[in-house]
């Protein structure tokens, strides 16, 4: 609106100032547009849905509807779950996704570097890895369960598992982007093989690490909920597979809203990391944005 | 005015060690196919303290590859390299390298990729940057200290570098085409704050272009290569004209047009001949 003001009392630069001032009004009409058709697909959606099943009772177990989701939630508020209070289960799932997600990525992060910094190194361990990248690793929660029991540890080590191949990977081929020049002008001004790492391959390396971060935090929710279904006594995962043994489905639903909450939460902090460490970056995006 | 044969051993002073002696350097690169390739053959070149030397040859004739001998980031395959007297052996201490291409840390400011070099040496933070903002303002960079070299224009890129070089007060600077990345008026001006900067501490300079113009504007001595493969001294010029030069202006000088000319002579038949090893390899090619 301010923008506005200004035209009727400097006559003479009206032009200039129109110009920025109807490009806002342009660019915040064209934002509402993108907000209300979003709106009215998340409406359609919802209520196709919720028309569809209705209150055919074979149809809500099947396939569950909004308003039965949201009593679910409430209950589970209000009431608590099967296994204990709500806050619970999420705090037990979300343990298990954090701890996993750190080590494995601070894991693939020091093996990556190492083995993209010492060829030695890479050339020993390059069969290992290829063999390990190859196996669906999934079906080790099965063997982690068996060889730790139901508790958090063997869906901790389930998601370290997931998350570091991802993360090692990225961070590997990062550290062989690096441009030589850089590395060969710290090496001239002094910089011994670990300063060189520290200041020049890591950072360097960090654009591709941290977009292997988003990815691998959804494979550690992937690991922790897969691990509980796999067998455990708390947690989301296994709030889900009662949730279907009892053909719940509003169940099923509510706890995949919780864990969408989750991970957008977990996506927005990940992304404040990357907007924070590489802020050196120029700005370089084109085309829209996701 | 001097072709002076090539020099073997003592520096020209006769009593000190040249700053730099490459003698009967050879470099060989095995190719991503297996084959070898001569790059240099049979090199011999002396640089004396706080000589400015400049090379210039055509493309491909092994001047970077020299540079990097120079700095102990290559190995020769034949003959020695010796800086100060002592045979170079892991990176040369003492040297700089201002790059072709940009060099910066992208992650770092300005103030702490000027700062480097004195941190990796264990300098402390305060005296690096102490230090830092010393030869900021000396390149005409202050008030920028924050800036990240993306947000810099690439002349102001290149005094980063050349800051980031001469904190470390080397007494060889090694330069690889530095300018040939900048526009013709940032290029002049960048060539004679670089002659004034090289007066405050005098290092040995070699200093890597194909511009002939820059090269007889900047050095004591221009080097002219042969085309590759097997690049090596074709002969070498000594500029005798006075400073302090001012290098936008001294091209139109009498001495100058004269120097040019007689080493355009030397030059172009280099440059010609590999001209044709291009156009023989693009026709075979075709
Ligand atoms: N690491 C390398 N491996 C193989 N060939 C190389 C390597 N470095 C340089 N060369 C070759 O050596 C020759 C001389 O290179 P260079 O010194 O960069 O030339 P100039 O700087 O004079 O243009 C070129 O033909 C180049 O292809
Ligand atoms: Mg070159």
């Amino acid at each position: 609106m301010a923008a506005v003001t200004p035209l009727t009392k400097i006559s003479g630069k009206s032009e200039t100032v129109k110009t920025p001032g109807s490009y806002q009004a342009k660019v915040r009409k064209h934002k509402l547009l993108v907000h209300a058709a979003q709106l009215a697909v998340l409406t359609v959606l919802i209520g196709g849905w919720q028309l569809f099943v209705g209150n055919d009772s074979r149809k809500v177990i099947l396939y569950g509807k909004p308003s039965g989701i949201v009593n679910q939630l409430h209950i589970w508020v209000t009431q608590g779950t099967a296994l204990g209070s709500l806050g619970d289960q999420i705090k037990v799932t979300l343990e298990e996704a954090f701890i996993g997600f750190i080590i494995g990525t601070v894991l693939g992060i020091v093996c990556g570097i190492a083995l993209g910094r010492i060829r030695f190194l890479a050339e020993v361990f390059s069969p290992y890895i290829k063999v390990l990248n190859s196996i669906p690793r999934i079906v080790l929660g099965s063997v982690f369960i068996l060889a730790f029991g139901l508790g958090i540890e063997s869906k901790i080590l389930l998601v370290i598992v997931l998350v570091f191949f991802g993360v090692f990977f990225n961070a590997f081929q990062g550290v062989r982007e690096v441009d030589r020049n850089l590395i060969a002008n710290a090496t001239i001004l002094g910089g011994s093989r670990w300063q060189v790492t520290r200041h020049v391959v890591l950072p360097s390396a960090f654009t591709w690490i941290i977009a292997s971060l988003h990815v691998s935090f959804g494979f550690a929710l992937i690991g922790a909920i897969v691990g509980e279904f796999l067998g455990a006594s708390q947690g989301l995962g296994q709030l889900i597979k009662q949730a279907q043994g009892t053909f719940n489905a509003n169940g099923v639903w509510a706890a995949m809203v919780i864990m969408g909450v989750v991970a957008l939460a977990a996506e927005f902090l990940i992304t404040r990391l990357e907007n924070r460490l590489l802020r050196w970056r120029p700005p370089q995006l084109s085309g829209p944005e996701l | 005015m001097s072709t002076s044969p090539q020099r073997r051993g003592a520096s020209p002073a006769g009593l000190a060690p040249s700053a730099i002696d490459l003698d009967g350097v050879t470099k060989r690169f095995t190719t991503p196919n297996g084959s070898v390739y001569t790059a240099l053959s049979d090199l011999d070149l002396q640089v004396a303290p706080g000589e400015f030397c400049a090379i210039v040859g055509p493309t491909g004739c092994g001047k970077s590859t020299t540079l990097t001998l120079v700095s102990g980031l290559e190995r020769p395959s034949v003959g020695t390299v010796t800086v100060h007297g002592e045979p170079v052996s892991g990176i040369t201490p003492g040297v700089g390298f201002v790059f072709q291409n940009d060099a910066v840390l992208p992650w770092k400011s300005v103030l702490d990729n000027v700062a480097l070099g004195p941190r990796f040496r264990g300098t402390s933070k305060t005296q690096a940057n102490a230090a830092a903002r010393d030869w900021l303002r000396r390149v005409g960079l202050s008030g920028f200290e924050d800036r990240f070299p993306h947000q810099l224009s690439g002349g102001m890129r290149k005094r980063v570098a050349l800051a980031q070089s001469l904190i470390n007060e080397p007494q060889i600077l090694l330069m690889d085409e530095p300018f040939s990345a900048l526009d013709v008026q940032t290029r002049a001006i960048m060539s004679n704050e670089l002659l004034q900067l090289w007066d405050l501490t005098r290092p040995a300079v070699v200093f890597v272009t194909h511009d002939l113009e820059e090269a007889i504007a900047l050095a004591d001595k221009v080097v002219v290569m042969t085309a590759g493969p097997g690049g090596t001294v074709k002969a070498t010029y000594d500029i005798d004209l006075p400073r302090p030069r001012v290098v936008q202006e001294i091209r139109f000088e009498p001495r100058f047009v004269a120097l040019y000319h007689q080493i355009w002579e030397a030059l172009r038949s280099e440059v010609d001949i590999a001209y044709a090893q291009t156009t023989d390899v693009t026709r075979a090619a075709s």
